[in-house]
């Protein structure tokens, strides 16, 4: 009889203790998601059919989405997903489009008539201008999303692949070392 | 008095080959028709362009500017008229093209005004001294191109008591310092005497590989005739990579820098011997940077020997005044044969960081092919900075870049040592680079996506506050109109 009261009263006190601690402590986002955020490019495209990258997250944490959906971040971003969640990584679908060089977003100027489209989609802000004045796009702020492109009433905005600079550019991989004898049987 | 030593781990014992490029006496380049200048020469931010194509420009004259602290500026290297700013090829190991200015020389060699007035450099202060330095262009002259400006200005948490001049010039082939130090000895010394002024360190070590004795003789006369004594001459043991600054620092002073430190956190600045002479110019005869000494030599050259070239000088023409190509085939190396990178051609512009070019003849086979690493550990005993080359070359073959990065790829130096050992040949320095920089485009794409992030939030945010603006708006209309009814 002691002995069941005993474990009665330890197993409230700790379960109010967990309680509390579940509200003091409460983690407010989902760690999962924030881990799945960083690994996303941050392009903010929208092709993975969510509203930007944080969104696109959420869904692959909760598994309301395929972490093969994020055209910008390529087969190394799905296969980094995989290796998080532990999954198998598999080919990028092709309903989100395909991969693409890292590019950026240039207006030809001259044509741009000032009708500020352009901005209100730019996900990142990267456009100034005002109506009636000529926009340009801040290069090291664009993602190359392409969001801005579409709105375009002339059609001026253009995606350029980013260059590869001497500051920029990788060493090649050197060739592989040796390759296994093949053998017959 | 015999200086004490001390030793760096590591290190191997390579044949010099420098006696080749000595026979011939130190004479100046000719100037050739065209000069091509990069603009980013040194590390850090690009010069930025301040003359305009078709103008005249006269020697010494500045052409681009630094505008950000770590940069350096650049200056006509002879007078003519400015023909092309734009994107031209650069000695890189991209084969890229990069952002430089050529000027049509004129063939008078013209200074600018106010060049040559002769100045005591005692007279001078610290900080006349040291921006007397950053106008001039001054970079670390033995590879590196380091803005010495930005070296030479200790802060006061870190105080120098030790100069190290760096003449050890480990690399086979190279003989630019050596000649510098056997013509300009006196320089040499005089300059060391400024830069302990501006560093404020009581005394100054020479080091000076044993295979250069003439160049040691000819430094302990000049410390001798200016009756300097806290300026002396060390010869190091000839074991390459001596001239490394970490390992040179070690040899002379027995401190270890320590890693992703800098050498002023054990009290050392250590320099060129080079860059000592190049800042002597700057601070006596305000003269820039704009020119070099260049050892053009190797087996594929007629007379292999030393020239001062004009900075942006194209390297055919000194492989021409040297006698032309001596192969059929010939392979070009700026730099030496250990740590130089291979030039696609010979119309490329010597640069600062241009110390040699080594000609050499192409291979008529293919090299012996890699072999699987056998483990056997030769190239962890080589290695001058203790790392495990076998292991780092495991995670680089197989992409485990993190891996790597733990295993310290980014303490490489790049030396080539452990290549150099392999019984197996295989191309250990490419795979650490081929890692360095897959991390360093890894870094910079998580930056960058950092920054988009932050600014895709801050987008939604004030889209947000907007949205809560314009309701706000709508309802309080609605509000006031009412009561206004009801009266």
């Amino acid at each position: 009889m002691i002995a069941v009261l005993a474990l009665a009263g330890l197993s409230l006190v700790l379960g109010a203790l967990l309680g509390f601690a579940a509200i003091r402590f409460r983690v407010e986002s989902n760690p999962v998601a924030d881990k799945i955020d960083q690994i996303l490019p941050q392009t903010q495209c929208g092709q993975c059919g969510f509203a930007g990258c944080r969104p696109y997250a959420e869904a692959i944490a909760v598994d309301e989405a395929d972490i093969n959906r994020c055209p910008p971040g390529g087969a190394a971003g799905v296969a980094a997903l995989a290796e998080l969640l532990g999954r198998e990584a598999k080919p990028l679908d092709p309903e989100n489009g395909t991969e693409r060089p890292p590019s950026y977003a240039v207006i030809d100027e001259p044509a741009c008539i000032g009708c500020t489209k352009c901005i209100q989609a730019c996900p990142v802000d990267a456009i100034v201008g005002a109506a009636k004045q000529v926009h340009t796009v801040l290069v090291d702020e664009c993602t190359g999303c392409d969001l801005c492109r579409p709105p375009c009433p002339v059609d001026c905005i253009d995606l350029v692949p980013i260059a590869v600079t001497v500051q920029t550019w990788k060493w090649p991989r050197p060739e592989p070392a040796w390759a296994p004898l093949e053998r017959s049987a | 008095m015999k200086r004490r030593l001390w030793k760096f781990p590591g290190g191997i014992r390579l044949p010099g080959f420098k006696a080749m490029s000595l026979s011939l006496p130190l004479a100046h380049a000719e100037l050739p028709p065209r000069l091509v200048l990069p603009l980013r020469q040194h590390i850090g931010a690009p010069a930025e362009p301040v003359v305009e194509v078709g103008q005249t420009v006269r020697k010494g004259e500045l052409i681009a500017q630094a505008r950000e602290y770590i940069s350096a500026p650049v200056h006509a290297s002879s007078s003519g008229r400015v023909v092309g700013i734009g994107d031209y090829a650069v000695p890189h190991p991209s084969g890229l093209t990069a952002p430089c200015i050529e000027i049509e020389t004129d063939g008078e060699d013209r200074w600018t005004d106010g060049a040559d007035t002769a100045r005591d450099p005692d007279a001078l202060s610290v900080d006349e001294l040291r921006s007397r330095i950053r106008a001039a262009g001054i970079v670390g002259l033995g590879g590196a191109v380091f803005p010495s400006a930005v070296k030479l200005t200790p802060v006061p948490e870190r105080p120098i008591d030790t100069l190290v001049l760096n003449g050890v010039e480990c690399e086979p082939y190279i003989t630019c310092d050596d000649v510098l130090m056997r013509t300009r000895a006196a320089d040499v010394v005089r300059g060391a005497r400024v830069l302990q002024r501006l560093v404020g360190a009581g005394r100054c070590v020479v080091g000076i590989e044993a295979n250069k004795p003439e160049a040691a003789a000819a430094l302990r006369q000049a410390v001798t005739d200016a009756k300097s004594d806290a300026v002396e001459v060390a010869v190091v043991p000839t074991v390459f990579p001596a001239g490394g600054e970490k390992q040179l620092i070690r040899v002379v002073t027995g401190r270890e820098v320590p890693r992703h430190g800098l050498p002023a956190q054990v009290g050392v600045v250590c320099l060129n011997v080079a860059t000592a002479v190049a800042v002597l110019d700057a601070v006596v005869h305000n003269r820039p940077l704009i020119e070099r000494i260049v050892t053009v030599t190797g087996p594929g050259v007629r007379c292999p020997r030393n020239l001062i070239a004009p900075i942006g000088t194209p390297v055919a023409a000194l492989i021409a005044q040297a006698g032309g190509y001596a192969v059929e085939t010939p392979r070009l190396i700026m730099g030496g044969p250990m740590m130089g990178i291979e030039l696609a051609g010979d119309g490329l512009p010597v640069t600062k960081a241009s110390n040699c070019v080594l000609v050499e003849a192409a291979p008529v086979q293919a090299p012996r092919p890699a072999l699987p690493c056998i483990r056997c550990g030769s190239c962890a005993a080589a290695c001058p900075v203790r790392l495990l080359p076998q292991q780092l070359y495991w995670y680089a073959q197989s992409a485990q870049f993190d891996k790597a990065q733990d295993y310290a790829v980014f303490d490489c130096i790049e030396c080539g040592c452990c290549a150099h050992v392999c019984p197996s040949n295989i191309p250990l320095v490419s795979y650490f680079r081929f890692a360095k920089t897959e991390l360093a485009a890894a870094e910079r794409d998580r930056h960058k996506a950092e920054r988009s992030r932050q600014r895709h939030e801050e987008r939604q945010q004030r889209l947000e506050r907007e949205q809560a603006a314009r309701a706000q708006r709508r309802k309080r209309p609605a509000r006031t109109a009412a009561p206004a009814g009801e009266s």
